[in-house]
């Protein structure tokens, strides 16, 4: 059996996120790589020394160059006859992409699964978190996508991929891609974060949110993370939203600073080998799951603690 | 310009949903049921596009039991024009429901289909990337801004890092993101006046659909539960308990 990964990349530099996805697949059999993209020599050669891919596909067209679904999809399609399983990280370009690959193949997508028992058995959470339903499909082929905090990254280095082209497929012109605006930003990425600190509606306007959880987030190395609270008050940007409709992450140890700890924010965090809550409401349902909770203001308590770490 | 805008039924996002004793299921019985959010914001954007101008009418379309007549009521009571339901109480899966609406689409020929990012039950994330897959269309997934212009919308999607701006021909498939829009509260008079608003019954097999499950579900179990911990007396304690974590 082998495994088709579809790799996630900027076409100079392979996302880790690919490498939980390698992982993950190498479970289900031999792992090879897709890259496609525009200029890709520097993402073929990383993916074909990441541990355990025996193949990488390049593919290299300017079509390809902004991952645009409706032209990677049908190359994806033309590779699909050699693979029983074909996956991608649970990221947005991965969720983008991969229901397209499944409905033109006319097989089932399994979603941000997060164990793998056997080749056709998989394991997923439902209902923001509240219920993990085992599945089971008999298709010959199955189009998955793995929540990367479930598994362990593969290592970047070490392995010895053999590198074969693929001829693109044919332009489907059905989009056109206009611009983006990243984030600059000097922290570590927030899936992949061994500390978070994060932010909820409390925090009162974005110059506080700044004001309070850089400093803080800077002694620590931290990521920072929002509740969609804080995401709705534009205090702080929709991509480090945390929790069942933005990002899952799962870091050593994960900082909920005036956050409620609704069910849909607990989706996102409760795998967090530690978490530590602070909030001025002794009653607030993220004390339930916190391992250390401090019941108080935040806006005397974060300077502290910040002032504390600093020593 | 035609709208078609899918709505699904689910359990409301305030209920905390807990799994059956024995495992088969999750116990959804008598709880409250609402439109998915994100279907909502979905609709919202139809209809403000219609407000606009920019489009002329909105067909609101749900699949599932007979109650979805609720959720099609409440689309039609926020400004969609007509509804259709496609009845049945066969469990369905992301690509029947994809299937499903493409024969919906062919039929009602829209120039824009709008969905939402993810139902709030299965959190499958599937469906729009789908129908845009079967429809041979081209698809604005995660949609935080769209703007429609003449032979083309142009969507601003939220993606990891930040946003990208993507410009779609038409037909178009769109998946909703939260900050799409805030959805308008329906006024009693909508209400009524939905009531009145016509909607079409249609089954699968009306439109020539297998919806024969792919993926079997074998049981479902809670998630694993995290401990209370302590609470701290200060930062002073909380600093000394982090640092025996080892976790700063
Ligand atoms: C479909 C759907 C999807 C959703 N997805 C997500 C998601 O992915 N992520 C997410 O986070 N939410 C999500 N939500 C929203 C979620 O239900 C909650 O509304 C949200 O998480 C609440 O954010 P919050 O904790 O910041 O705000 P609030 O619930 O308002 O909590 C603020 C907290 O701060 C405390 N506080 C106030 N002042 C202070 C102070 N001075 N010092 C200390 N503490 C203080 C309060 O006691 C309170 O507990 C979703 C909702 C829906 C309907």
């Amino acid at each position: 059996m082998s495994v088709l990964i579809i790799a996630e990349h900027n076409n100079q530099q392979l996302n880790p996120a690919t490498l939980h996805a390698v992982e993950a697949a190498s479970k289900l059999g031999e792992v090879h790589l897709l890259v496609a993209g525009s200029g890709i020599s520097a993402v073929v050669e990383a993916a074909g020394q990441v541990s355990g891919v025996a193949k990488v596909w390049s593919a290299d067209a300017a079509y390809y160059g902004e991952g645009l679904a409706e032209e990677i999809a049908p190359l994806v399609v033309k590779l699909a006859e050699h693979y029983t399983h074909i996956g991608a990280t649970a990221t947005a370009f991965g969720k983008n992409l991969l229901p397209r690959v499944a409905a033109l193949l006319d097989v089932p997508q399994i979603s941000d699964l997060t164990e793998i028992i056997d080749a056709q058995t998989f394991v997923r959470p439902i209902y923001a978190g509240n219920a993990f339903e085992t599945v089971q499909s008999d298709s010959a082929k199955l189009v998955l996508t793995f929540r990367s905090t479930a598994f362990t990254a593969a290592a970047a280095e070490g392995g010895h991929a053999t590198v074969e082209n693929v001829e693109a497929a044919p332009a489907q012109n059905l989009s056109r891609f206009v611009g983006r605006e990243l984030t600059q930003s000097d922290r570590p990425e927030l899936t992949q974060a061994k500390v978070v600190v994060t932010g909820g509606r409390a925090l009162g306007s974005a110059e506080q949110f700044d004001a309070l959880l850089t400093p803080l987030a800077d002694v620590l190395g931290a990521a920072i993370g929002a509740s969609r609270a804080a995401v709705d008050a534009e205090y702080a940007p929709n991509d480090i939203q945390v929790g069942q409709t933005g990002k899952v992450v799962a870091p050593e140890l994960y900082i909920a600073v005036g956050v409620s700890g609704a069910i849909q924010h607990i989706a996102g965090m409760q795998d967090s080998k530690v978490i530590v809550a602070i909030n001025k409401d002794a009653d607030a349902p993220i004390f339930n799951i916190a391992d250390y909770g401090l019941v108080g203001d935040l806006f005397e308590i974060v300077p502290q603690l910040t002032a504390a770490l600093k020593q | 310009m035609k709208a078609l805008v899918a709505v699904k039924r689910v359990v409301d996002y305030n209920v905390k949903v807990r799994v059956k004793a024995d495992g088969s299921d999750v116990d959804i019985g008598n709880v409250k049921m609402s439109m998915n959010p994100f279907d909502e914001i979905a609709v919202e954007e139809a209809v403000r596009l219609k407000e606009a101008g920019k489009i002329s009418e909105i067909v609101a379309v749900s699949l599932g039991e007979k109650k979805c007549e609720e959720t099609l009521r409440t689309a039609l009571a926020m400004g969609a024009d007509r509804a259709i339901h496609v009845e049945t109480d066969a469990k369905l899966e992301p690509l029947a429901v994809a299937k499903l609406l493409k024969a919906v689409a062919d039929k009602e020929q829209p120039q824009l289909l709008l969905l939402g990012k993810q139902a709030i039950d299965d959190d499958a994330n599937q469906t729009a990337q789908m129908l845009a897959a079967l429809l041979n269309a081209a698809q604005g997934t995660f949609a935080a801004k769209v703007v429609l212009a003449d032979n083309e919308v142009l969507v601003t999607r939220e993606i990891d890092g930040g946003s990208e701006t993507v410009a779609l021909t038409l037909p178009a498939v769109i998946s909703a993101d939260l900050r799409l829009n805030e959805p308008r509260f329906v006024k009693l008079p909508n209400i009524m006046a939905a009531k009145k608003k016509p909607l079409e019954k249609v089954s699968p097999t009306d439109l020539g659909v297998d919806i024969t499950p792919r993926v079997k579900v074998l049981k479902m179990a809670e998630p694993k539960t995290r401990q209370a911990g302590v609470k701290v007396a200060g930062v002073a304690e909380l600093v000394e308990k982090l640092n025996q974590a080892r976790v700063i």
